[in-house]
Order: C-alpha cells, then structure tokens, then sequence
C-alpha cells in the first residue's frame, strides 16, 4: 500500500510541477494546490498506513494508527489554506491591477529594470 | 601611549582641526598651519638619528587589540627612521611647495591639506609599525589618501580615471599582501616584523613559505609601480603637482620598497626571492627608461622615470639579499648592493621631489607641461633652469651629481653578478649588466631631454597659454633646498654614510652584523679606473649619440598597436569584465518565473538523485506492508486521474472541479486511513477552496474565461517527471529504512491519564503540542488581514475605495 501511494505522490507532484511551470498564474494556484495534497499525504504515507484503529480513545482497542503525522497534516492543511486563500486573491488583484495572468508579460516594468 | 605614538598619530589628529582652521582664517593660507606638523616630527624625528647610528632600536607597544596579538608596536630603527626622516622632511618642503602652487581663492584647500597629513600619518605609521596588521591598516589608509588625493580635482574625467585605476591596483596589492600576512602569522605565530626575524630560519621550510613570499611582493610590486602595475603611476599625473612630488616620487612609492626592505630578513634566504626582487626590478628598470624617452608630457616622462629608478632601486635590494649567503667573505661586495639601494634612495627622493616641483613651476607659469609647446625658457627662468639642470643630471648619473655615485655603485652591485654562483646566476645573470646599462643610456636620453627641450632650443611663447616668466621665491624654496642636499651629498656623500645609511643597511641584513661583519660605508667620488667608469663613459657617449638622433629612430613606439600595451589590456580586461559579467546575469536572470523554477527544480532533482545514486541509498522492503485492498486502487486512479485533467483542462472551470475532485478523494483517502479529523477538515476546506476559486472566476473578465490549451514543453515535461521520480524514490527508500521507532506510544499512553481526553489527534494540538496552533492560528489571522488589506486598499496612492 505504501508502495502504491509513493507512485500516486509521485505523479501527483509530476503534474504540479508541470502546471507550476506553466505560464498561466490560475495552473500556478492549482499546482500548489496539488503539491500541497501530495505532501500531505506523503506524510501520513511515510509514518505506516492503518496500523490499527482511529486514534481515538476506545475500550477494549490496544493498537491505533499513529496520530502524530496527523496532527502534523492537520496543522499544514490549515496553513495551506491559508496560503492559497491569500495566493489567490493576490492573483486576482494582479489580474484586475495588470491586466494579464501571463506569466511571461509579469516581467516588471522598464522602470525597475 | 608614548610620545613616538602620539607622533604617528599627529597627522590625523591635526587633520581634524583643518577644517575649522580654513573656515576660521579665511586670510591666512591654510598652509601655514599644516606646515607646522612635519616640521615638528622632523625636528623630533632628527633627535633619533645618534641612537640608530649606534646601532640601538627603540621599541615602544600600545596595546589594541592583545586578544589577537594585534598591538601597536612603533619600532624605530636605521630604515624605519631614514623614511621617516624622508616622510617629513620632504613633507615639509611640499607644504611650503603647494603654499604658493595653490590659490587660497579658488582651490578648496581644506580637502587638500586634511587628505595630505592623512596620507603623512599613514606613511608615518607604515614605516615605524613593528605589527603586520597595524601596518597593513596604516598601508591602506595609504592606498585611500592617495585616491583622494589623485581625484583632488574630482570634475576632471581623468582624474577620475587616474584615481580608480590606482586604486583598483594598489589595493589588489594591499590585499594579497595581507594574506601573506595571514600566512606569515600562521606559520610564526606572531605579528611582529623583528620576531619573525628571529624565526626566519625555520620559516624556509615552511609549505606556506612560498605562497607567503609571493604575497608578500605582490603588495610591495603594486604600490612601488613595478612592472607590470607600474600602470597607474603615469595617470597618478592627473594629481596636483605637491601631491605628485610627495606621493609618486619621494614617499608612497617608496613604501614597497620599505616592505621589500624591511621583510628581506625574512624572506632573503631563498633563492626565489632575490630572483624576483631582482628580476621585476630590472626589468622594470628597462621597461621605465624605455618608455619615458617617448613620452610628451613632462609629469609623464617624470612618472616613467620614477618607475624605472624604483626598478633600480628594487633589483639592488634583489642582488644584496646574495650578501647573506656569503658571510664568510671579508670584502662582502654584495652588501655593496643593499648600500647603493638606500643611497639611491635618498638621492631620488632629493633629485625627483626638486624635478617634480620644477615640472609644477614650469606649468603654473607658462599654463602647459606639453614639451612640444615649450623651449627657450632659459632666459626668463633661470633659477628653474638651474634647479632643473642639477636634478636631470643627477638623475642621469652624471658628475659631481649624487647620482653618479649611487649610478657607479649600482653599475658596481650589477657587475658582481658574475661572480655570484649560485641560484642559476651564472647563466642568465649576465643580462642584469646588460639592461641595467641599456636602462642608464635610456635614463641618460630623457634625463636630457627633460632639460633641452623646455629651456633651451627655439622659444615658441605664441603657444603656450600664458606669459612666462620667474616663479615667486616661496615656490622656488623647496627644490632649491632639494637641489642643495643633490649637491650636498654629491660633494659630501659620507656625511650620509654613518648617520643613516650604515644603520639602514645593518636592518636590512641583521643576520649579518649578528655573524661579526661591520657595515663599512664608504663612498667615493674617485675609484680609479674601473669598469663602472667606462660604462658610464660609455652610456653618456651613446646617449648623446641617441638624444642627437632622436627623431630618426623615435618611430619604434608606435610600432606596438595600442591593444597590446599595458594600459590596453588593463582597459580592456576592465570592460571585458564589466561585460562580461553583465553578459552573464543576462544570460541567466532573464526575468521569467519560469526560468528561475526550471532552476530550482533542475537542482533539487539533480542533487537529490545524484546522492541517491552516489550514495547508493536506493533501498525497497515489502515486510512491512500494508495490504493494497480494492477502494484505495480505485481512489487513487481518481486522483490520478483528476490531477491530469487539470493539465489538460481547457476552461477553468473544468480545472477548477478537477482540483476539487482531487481534493475530496485526498478526503477519503484519509477516511480510509483513519484519520477522521483530517477527512473531516479537508472536506471543508476543500470546499471552501473551491468557492472562493469559484467567487474569483465570477469577476474575472469574460473573454478570459476560457484558458488556452497549455502548450506542450519537452523541456517542463522532462523535469516534471523527473521530480515526481525522486520524491517516488526517495519515499519508498525511506519508508524502507527506518531506524528507529515512533514517539506516538508515548501519546497514545498518556492521553487520557496526563491530558483528560480522548481525541488523540486533538490532545496532540492543543496540549502536548499547543504551540503550534497557536502560531497556526496567527498564520490564518495574518492571511485574513492581508486578503483584506489588499482588497480593500488599491494601488492608486493608497487610497481607500
């Protein structure tokens, strides 16, 4: 299983790659977006998967799934929104201020050359 | 803190008062002031000559930084005084020199002077430091004043030239010479000049020996403008005449040659030393001699003839480190070489300091230096004329002048080579008579022609810009004084030799006088018939021959095209570099995100895989598995499968519920592995993602709802599978080579007994692990304040909607 999610991580970060070097802004976001799932995953992936029950009290259960990573994800899942929410408003701004979401026509102006 | 200290470092302190005193006395040339100071630290310096010409030193330390073995320690001695001697005493004659050369009115004389006494402490400090660092601190001041000094008049452009060009040397030199410092230090262990004397001994077998030597020289080679960096002196000429008098003719060229001096001890033992110090300094001697005959201006041919006298100087410093090998001679003939090279030193600071000052009449009353313009001013100047005459000829090395002496005496040190037999001197030792003797017939040419072509021949005053006439006596003071010691020493030379060249010498070769030999000077106008003398004979015949003939072979310079003179490659590796570089930010900072992510990418891969591969850490273990069941195949084919149609989506919307749909099945992912508050905030916040995604795409313009097909790019294709490769790799080998176990056991245990829940997950966050959140929290917070801010405030002035 842990085998088969590496692969899965792996084309997930090939395709958010891909889109992050694209030239659109949007497939920039959505690339993060990708990435940032990838990583989370990947964590959870890498501390062994369901090795036991939801790491919630329960009587009668001695083994649980390791709930550190997840407290880990869930922390990183929250930032990540964050990060998005504001990388993504800044691209709307820049695209009603500028006028473009072309990453190749955002090159500065001759000014600050 | 003694007095000598306090004499050092009065330079500087006066220099502060300047201003004031400028500002202050707008009446009184600010000269008069400035000219106090060198004259009180020559009288206090003279009060040193009987104790040195005893042979005693006088050691004084101030301690600065001891932690670092970093003390200002002044150590006067026979060589340290005589440059002191020369730093003041002719500092004193230039400020009574530039008294009359510059207008109160017009020049901004403040600067000068404040420049000028910061160059004479620093000069001060140079010779009479005993530390290495202190004396590379006050060797860069040096380097600094100077700039000032040279861009004086800063709104000329080659002033600005001259100075850059000086700077940019010399302080290459500065540096190089201060990692052999470092080396020096590290081999030895100390800073100081007298204990790494001491130790010299075993610091020749030192790996680091030769790499310090060189270093070392690199330094002194820059500063005394020896070939090839002999460049910047030439266009130093742009400096006022004082400051090129002072400066490039009597004291800071001069400072390499005190390095030189000064570290023979050290340094003098290997045979690599004296065939550099020699080598550069003859060549540089001829180099000099050759290229000032050519020259048209006046400060020019003075500037190429200072660079081949130091030439000179510096080969006999060369020859006389042969002295110490033979200490058991009587007749130690080399030691013949290091007398001549401190003689000559004081004669060329007299001759060329009174030529300097006569050039700087010579312009200030006919308004051009241009030798082509002037002649005939023989009748209306003629105590310049007189000034100029005993200087060239000095120069020249003709009698009674004191530079005939020190010529035979170096003539002299050159001829000896032949009897030396060792280093290889026997073989290519022959060639140091040779150019040394064609360098004199040079110096001889331009030594007349300096002369006869300003005062004698065909006076042409419709040329030149004023109307000339006798300089005032206050200009006229100081070279008159020079002239009168060339002629002093001329006549009188051993009035010199027990004062202050026997304890020069006996510095510069202490190992010497601790083995029992005595410094004998003894300097003669009449040594019989000797092969100096008809070498002499034989270059004032053959100058003469050349000087009469000059315009017919005058057109060899031009032979060499201007690309391939020194000052061309200088000027070109300066633009190549500075194109060179722009070429190269260029060529990698296009501007493009792209570029700059293919950069970060290409790294990440290139390093990560390259030490997978190198380190052979590839590791894959299926013990510890866990078993692949039929849900998770097919989520994860959704997810694959919706991340691809985000590439290939041709509308946003279609990528926008693409993203989603990866979203929600990372949800269920986590449903399946058992984390339900993950699943649980990645539903929402997925959803919350995507309707803000979606409430942007309502306002953005129309016509681009759809986006273009993303191109396909080899390149990016390329890149991209080989990142998502290595994270593949990376993740099975670690996940296959786990050392040790999880911490969680330690949560699981304790999560009800110490933290009263049941939630493990959530216990994690806000108890054992509350830190976290907080700043997590902080991290929304911030976001929420700058989605606001910049909604809400636009870019035109900032002003609020």
């Amino acid at each position: 299983m842990e085998i088969l999610m590496s692969i899965v991580i792996g084309i997930l970060f090939m395709c958010a790659t891909y889109l992050i070097l694209s030239k659109s802004l949007l497939r920039i976001i959505f690339g993060t977006l990708i990435i940032s799932h990838a990583v989370h995953l990947l964590v959870l992936t890498m501390s062994g998967l369901k090795r036991g029950a939801a790491p919630i009290l329960t009587d009668g259960v001695t083994a649980y799934t390791d709930p550190l990573p997840q407290a880990l994800v869930l922390t990183a899942i929250v930032i990540a929104f964050g990060v998005t929410a504001f990388f993504l408003v800044l691209g709307f701004r820049a695209y009603q201020e500028i006028g473009t979401d072309n990453m190749d026509e955002m090159r500065g102006t001759e000014g600050n050359d | 803190m003694s007095l000598l200290h306090l004499a050092i470092l009065l330079p500087f302190l006066s220099a502060v008062l300047i201003p004031f005193l400028f500002k202050g006395f707008r009446n009184i040339h600010t000269g008069w002031f400035v000219l106090l100071v060198p004259l009180v630290l020559f009288i206090y310096f003279i009060q040193y000559l009987p104790l040195t010409s005893d042979g005693n030193t006088v050691t004084k330390t101030f301690e600065w930084i001891p932690s670092l073995g970093i003390d200002f320690t002044a150590h006067v001695d026979g060589l340290g005084l005589l440059f002191a001697l020369l730093i003041t005493g002719i500092g004193s004659l230039v400020v009574l020199y530039s008294i009359y050369y510059l207008a109160k009115e017009k020049e901004a004389l403040h600067n000068f002077y404040v420049y000028l006494l910061m160059f004479m402490g620093a000069m001060l400090g140079v010779v009479l430091s005993d530390n290495l660092i202190v004396l590379y601190m006050f060797w860069e001041f040096t380097s600094i004043s100077s700039f000032l000094l040279i861009g004086y008049w800063y709104d000329r452009e080659r002033s600005r030239y001259g100075a850059q060009k000086s700077m940019l040397i010399t302080v290459f030199g500065g540096l190089s010479m201060l990692g052999g410092i470092v080396l020096l230090y590290i081999m030895g262990g100390t800073f100081s000049i007298q204990e790494l004397i001491n130790m010299s001994e075993s610091l020749i077998t030192d790996p680091l020996f030769v790499p310090a030597l060189l270093l070392i020289l690199l330094g002194a080679f820059t500063k005394s403008a020896q070939f090839p960096f002999h460049i910047w002196l030439p266009d130093a000429m742009e400096a006022p005449t004082p400051v090129s008098a002072y400066l490039h003719s009597a004291t800071m060229v001069k400072a390499g040659i005190y390095l030189v001096a000064r570290m023979s001890p050290v340094f003098a033992e290997s045979g690599l030393w004296l065939w550099l110090v020699a080598g550069f300094g003859i060549i540089t001697l001829f180099w000099g001699s050759f290229n000032a005959v050519k020259q048209t201006d006046l400060k020019a041919i003075l500037a190429y003839s200072t660079i081949s006298q130091l030439g000179l100087i510096m080969s006999l410093l060369g020859l006389g480190a042969a002295a110490l090998h033979y200490d058991q001679l009587d007749d130690n003939i080399y030691m013949i070489a290091t007398i001549a090279a401190v003689f000559h030193l004081i004669n060329h600071a007299t001759f060329k300091g009174s030529l300097f000052m006569m050039v700087g009449i010579v312009d200030h009353e006919t308004g051009t230096r241009d030798i082509r313009k002037l002649g005939g001013l023989v009748n209306l100047m003629p105590i310049t004329f007189t000034i100029a005459i005993i200087g060239s000829f000095s120069m020249a090395g003709l009698p009674p002048f004191n530079g005939f002496l020190s010529k035979e005496m170096f003539l002299t040190g050159m001829l000896s080579v032949f009897e030396l037999d060792l280093f290889n001197l026997s073989t290519w030792g022959v060639l140091f008579p040779v150019l040394a003797w064609i360098a004199s017939v040079f110096t001889f040419v331009y030594s007349i022609k300096l002369v006869f072509k300003t005062f004698l021949g065909k006076p042409q005053f419709d040329k030149l810009p004023k109307k000339p006439h006798e300089a005032p006596i206050g200009m006229l003071i100081s070279p008159i004084i020079l002239v009168s010691l060339v002629i002093i020493f001329g006549f009188f030379p051993n009035l010199l030799s027990n004062s202050m060249i026997k304890p020069a010498v006996e510095a510069i070769l202490p190992s010497l006088v601790d083995s029992g030999q005595t410094v004998d000077v003894n300097i003669y106008f009449w040594h019989g018939f000797t092969p100096e003398l008809f070498m002499t004979i034989g270059i004032i015949a053959v100058g003469a021959l050349l000087y009469a003939t000059l315009a017919k072979w005058q057109g060899i310079y031009n032979r060499i095209p201007e690309r391939f003179t020194l000052n061309g490659m200088y000027d070109a590796g300066l633009s190549l570099s500075e194109k060179g570089s722009l070429r190269l930010s260029n060529a990698y900072m296009t501007g493009f995100m792209r570029t700059y992510l293919v950069y970060i990418f290409s790294f990440f891969v290139a390093i990560l895989l390259s030490t997978l591969l190198i380190k052979d850490g590839f590791a894959i273990d299926t013990t510890d598995l866990a078993p692949i069941e039929f849900y998770e195949v097919i989520l994860a084919i959704i997810l694959v499968a919706s991340a691809v149609t985000v590439i290939f989506a041709k509308s946003r919307i279609t990528s926008l519920i693409a993203v989603g749909a990866a979203g929600y099945t990372v949800a269920l992912f986590f449903v399946l592995f058992r984390a339900p508050d993950l699943a649980l905030t990645q539903l929402v916040i997925e959803t919350v993602s995507v309707s803000l995604f979606l409430l942007c795409f309502y306002h953005f313009p129309r016509i681009s709802r759809n986006i273009e097909r993303i191109g396909f790019k080899l390149g990016n294709a390329v890149i991209s599978v080989l990142v998502g490769l290595t994270i593949t790799l990376i993740s099975i080998s670690s996940f296959s080579s786990r050392s040790f176990e999880s911490i969680s056991q330690y949560h699981i245990d304790n999560v009800y007994d110490l933290a009263a829940g049941g939630n493990m997950v959530n216990v994690i966050l806000v108890d054992f692990r509350g830190f976290d959140t907080l700043f997590e929290i902080a991290v929304l917070a911030i976001a929420a304040m700058g989605i606001y801010a910049m909604i809400r405030y636009r870019a035109a002035g900032g002003k609020e909607e």
